[in-house]
């Protein structure tokens, strides 16, 4: 069986909801790219994760739209990660953050020296917000300069 | 997040897509991407299962050295089970279980007495 096809499940739940027909985004020019300057093993990775991962004691997100950003120090303890989220069943990452959230994973990559480091903080938002010009427009942009702020030479971005 | 790939790579910044959504990620052309077959809210692994979320990651950041075009995607090597039975269900589900809330929706209660007392001091980002 092939992978799952979710840009009309999507569509068709937007339009059961009330939306104006959802307008996907679709590139068809060439990708930018900028090539990796160092081997893994001397990088510094940034993460982003839209999977609505917080730290308890931080304002949790919300379900509207929502283009805010949680900033999460990369030393954090892992039993103080919540996971919040409209779009996907949250019974396993609220019991293991690593399956939207690989923290623990990229740390034992940086002990095993697969990676050179990981930056002082990830990034943490909420995916779903039905305007891709917010977050062309707002998000990307805020994010970008965080990551720049942060000096890291790669990012691993993790969707839901 | 492709628009944000895509951003953060004209910005100079190389990325890295992690994509469990292939059609998703095919129509918004991210730099890199690579895909993991598994349902959605295990962008990186089965729960409880460190070795495999290392394998996982340690095939998809591999990319960063090896792929040499814009608009590549990987099709990582792992399956979710034996049969495919999650693909129907997730056919059939959508993603409007939820309502909507434009108020923040805590994990627990507690979580919520926590952040409105301001986050406790061992928290340096709670009041940011």
């Amino acid at each position: 069986m092939g992978p799952v096809d979710y840009i009309p499940r999507i569509r068709d739940n937007y339009a059961r909801q009330g939306y104006k027909a959802y307008n996907w985004v679709v590139n068809r020019d060439t990708a930018p790219w900028a090539p990796l300057r160092k081997p893994l093993s001397q990088c510094r990775l940034g993460v982003a994760a839209s999977g609505g991962i917080y730290v308890a004691g931080q304002v949790a997100f919300h379900y509207k739209d929502d283009i805010s950003l949680r900033e999460i120090p990369t030393e954090i303890d892992t039993s103080e990660l919540r996971a919040t989220h409209f779009a996907y069943d949250l019974s396993d990452a609220r019991t293991d953050p690593n399956v939207v959230f690989p923290i623990d994973t990229l740390r034992r990559l940086v002990r095993e020296g697969f990676l050179g480091g990981v930056a002082s903080r990830f990034y943490s938002f909420m995916g779903g917000i039905y305007s891709s010009r917010r977050v062309a427009e707002d998000l990307a942009p805020r994010l970008t300069a965080r990551l720049l702020e942060d000096g890291v030479d790669a990012v691993l971005l993790v969707p839901v | 997040m492709g628009l944000v790939a895509r951003h953060a790579e004209a910005a100079g910044i190389p990325t890295l897509c992690m994509t469990s959504a292939r059609d998703i990620t095919r129509a918004v052309n991210p730099p890199r991407a690579a895909f993991l077959d598994f349902p959605l809210g295990h962008t990186t692994g089965k729960p409880h299962e460190p070795d495999l979320q290392r394998r996982i990651l340690v095939e998809a950041l591999s990319s960063f050295e090896t792929m040499k075009a814009p608009g590549s995607m990987k099709e990582l090597p792992f399956r979710w089970s034996e049969d495919e039975t999650w693909k129907s269900k997730a056919f059939a589900e959508g993603d409007d279980r939820t309502p909507r809330h434009d108020t923040p929706q805590y994990q627990s209660e507690e979580d919520r007495r926590r952040a409105e007392e301001g986050g406790s001091t061992s928290c340096p980002v709670c009041r940011a």
